[in-house]
């Protein structure tokens, strides 16, 4: 016991005399919270687009100052010119190019209906399918708002309307950093941890200190125990601090308790911990410790659900998702912060996690060789 | 009763293509109290066999055995007993001085305290520089630093690989003065050195080339059992003066030596005039002439 509370105040003592990692545990987590969950919103503004208007009539300027009113388009071009708009989706000028034909008001009133032609470009996938969804839903609201006005009052209308409101659960105003946030706080958590342990180890072996260690009657389980603790300490300083910020700059309270997140986050710990500890044990150098690690995190970071739906996946790439962590991580912390879940809500999440904790910890001690 | 006991022991490592031998079957006996050299030039296999007897890697074949105490089975056992100093700096240096001593004190399950005695002559010279981290310490510090860390559980056996490579010449002497202090103590002393000079400071030594023993002798049997004659030569051109010994039938070898050359005659030589225009002196011979001269012999 005593040899394990010298091992973690000596590790401690390295810590906090590394100046690169006090960075990395403050500095870091206070801007990355502060930039991304603004950069990252999923919510599409300022899509260029182009009219082609062969008609201008009374209706079709009103169909765009209809679309110039909602915010999201940025009128990039207007004209006649079909080669001027080809120009400037070719030179990503614009993402949309909206066709209103030459006798597009004349057919409406004489014929009853008359068509639209929308062009998307579609390099940025995500901004031409949500910028054309836009666009549809505009024109169909354009429809019936036209519609209304020419029969007068809907009550007398042949074809009756189907009108939709929707309400958002959870998240009423559907603010993007409720939903940003808490999964951006588990990634620090995950980055932190794992890039301060994937290169402890092998920084020892790195400088030879190991080898001192090595002839010394510690044993495994107090060496690696040594090294965990005060990670395991500082990624929750980190968090800690995570909620600070999540609080002060976006007003974010769990609904649920603290007490939950921080059990779900312990457990957590131990098992990035152990993953860290395991590249760590495989690695010669740190160079190479950090860039095993950067690969790990990629995959664990891109396939988590935070920024990519795990429904929407293939059916491999929902596996791949489902054995990772850090999505249950993430799908806990939004249950509490949002739902307010409570430790039984969370039960099956924190079982699956418990058992991570205990397989990657116990390949960690079994892996890390005192003598070769 | 031997202190460390080699029986047979090879290693070798694997290569991409094929392996590369370490050690080649190695067999002596170090007594206790013994201050014991291990002397062979970079890649003779020393760390190696170090490695083993420190219970850090495993030997292919053969057994070992260190204060009576088998280095497979009871390498606990040994983790307690004996101070490893390995040739590269290892202690860490983002600690101070009374940090890495009082750390690894701890995890040995002793306290500086407790065998102060034992390091005083080392530590007191380190001791203005104990609020220094280890890092900034000078290269002699440093090897003074790692030593006391190495005694500070008073091992029955201390293992050192190369301690004075990379040392100025005064600290090598002062740190050979109190390897012999230690000696007094009764500890074990294996060290390796590719130094020569330094062989004639230890009770025995063993010479090791590529992964075998030449020799193991005092460092007075070693010069006695030479058995050739040695002139030391100096002449008005030495490359020229080196080239024209090598030619003679009745010299088995000449080599510069600092500022002069060594001749050493064949057993069997014909009577030798030694050339006039050079001035030559028959002298005893160094460790190193008998390195060279065992060198030689097995090649």
């Amino acid at each position: 016991m005593r040899t394990l509370i010298v091992i973690i105040q000596k590790e401690f003592k390295q810590i906090l005399r590394n100046p690169a990692t006090i960075k990395l545990i403050f500095v870091m987590p206070i801007l990355q919270l502060i930039i991304l969950p603004n950069a990252a919103d999923y919510e599409i503004k300022n899509i260029n687009l182009h009219i082609i208007d062969h008609d201008h009539s009374a209706l079709s300027r009103r169909l765009t100052e209809n679309i110039r009113a909602t915010g999201y388009f940025r009128i990039e071009g207007y004209g006649t010119d079909r080669k001027a708009a080809r120009h400037a989706i070719e030179t990503e000028k614009a993402d949309i190019i909206l066709n209103i034909p030459a006798s597009f008001e004349r057919n409406l009133v004489r014929e009853g209906k008359s068509g639209l032609m929308i062009e998307v470009n579609a390099i940025n996938g995500v901004k031409g399918g949500m910028g054309a969804a836009y666009m549809n839903s505009l024109i169909h609201r354009f429809n019936s708002d036209i519609r209304t006005e020419w029969t007068g009052d809907e009550r007398f209308m042949q074809a009756g309307t189907i009108g939709t409101t929707s309400s958002f659960w959870f998240n009423p105003e559907m603010n993007y950093s409720f939903f940003m946030v808490p999964g951006i706080l588990v990634l620090l958590l995950t980055i932190v941890a794992m890039n301060l342990t994937s290169i402890n180890i092998v920084r020892e072996k790195e400088i030879g200190t190991i080898e001192q260690i090595n002839v010394s009657p510690i044993r495994k389980y107090e060496f690696i125990l040594g090294k965990l603790v005060p990670q395991f300490i500082l990624g929750m300083v980190a968090m800690t601090l995570g909620f600070g910020i999540a609080r002060l700059f976006y007003g974010i309270v769990p609904m649920g308790s603290y007490l939950t997140i921080y059990l779900f986050a312990a457990v957590y710990m131990f098992t990035i911990l152990g993953i860290g500890l395991l590249v760590s044990n495989y690695s010669a150098t740190q160079q190479q410790a950090m860039l095993a690690s950067f690969f790990i995190m990629m995959i664990f970071v891109l396939m988590s659900g935070q920024y990519t739906s795990i429904d929407s996946m293939p059916e491999w790439a929902k596996w791949i998702a489902r054995v990772n962590p850090v999505t249950y991580f993430i799908e806990v912390m939004r249950r509490v912060v949002l739902k307010g879940a409570g430790p039984g809500d969370i039960l099956p999440e924190l079982g699956i996690m418990s058992a991570y904790a205990l397989l990657t910890n116990s390949l960690a001690v079994f892996s890390y060789h005192k003598r070769s | 009763m031997q202190a460390i006991r080699i029986i047979d022991i090879e290693k070798s490592y694997p290569l991409k293509k094929g392996k590369t031998e370490a050690l080649k079957g190695l067999r002596f006996d170090v007594e206790e109290g013994e201050l014991f050299g291990l002397i062979g030039p970079d890649g003779a296999g020393k760390s190696t066999l170090f490695r083993i007897l420190t219970t850090l890697i495993l030997a292919d074949k053969g057994e070992a055995s260190v204060n009576g105490l088998d280095v497979v089975k009871d390498f606990m056992k040994i983790r307690r007993q004996v101070g490893y100093m390995p040739g590269k700096f290892s202690l860490y240096t983002d600690l101070t001085v009374e940090e890495n001593l009082n750390f690894f004190a701890t995890i040995f399950n002793t306290t500086v305290k407790e065998n102060y005695h034992l390091i005083r002559n080392i530590y007191e010279q380190i001791e203005p520089f104990k609020h220094f981290r280890a890092g900034k310490l000078s290269g002699g510090m440093k090897q003074k630093l790692a030593l006391s860390c190495a005694l500070i559980h008073r091992p029955k056996t201390l293992f050192l690989d190369e301690p004075t490579t990379g040392v100025d010449a005064l600290s090598r002497k002062e740190f050979w003065e109190l390897l012999r202090s230690l000696r007094a103590e009764g500890i074990t002393i294996m060290v390796s050195t590719p130094y020569m000079d330094e062989a004639s400071l230890c009770d025995r030594v063993a010479l090791i080339q590529s992964g075998k023993v030449m020799q193991i002798d005092t460092p007075e049997g070693l010069r006695n059992t030479y058995g050739k004659r040695l002139f030391a030569v100096k002449g008005p051109d030495m490359l020229h003066t080196l080239q024209r010994f090598r030619k003679m039938p009745a010299v088995e070898q000449a080599y510069p030596f600092g500022e002069v050359l060594h001749v050493v005659l064949r057993k069997d030589a014909p009577p030798f005039r030694m050339p006039e225009d050079v001035e030559a002196s028959e002298i005893a011979p160094d460790i190193e002439d008998c390195f060279i001269s065992l060198m030689h012999e097995h090649e």
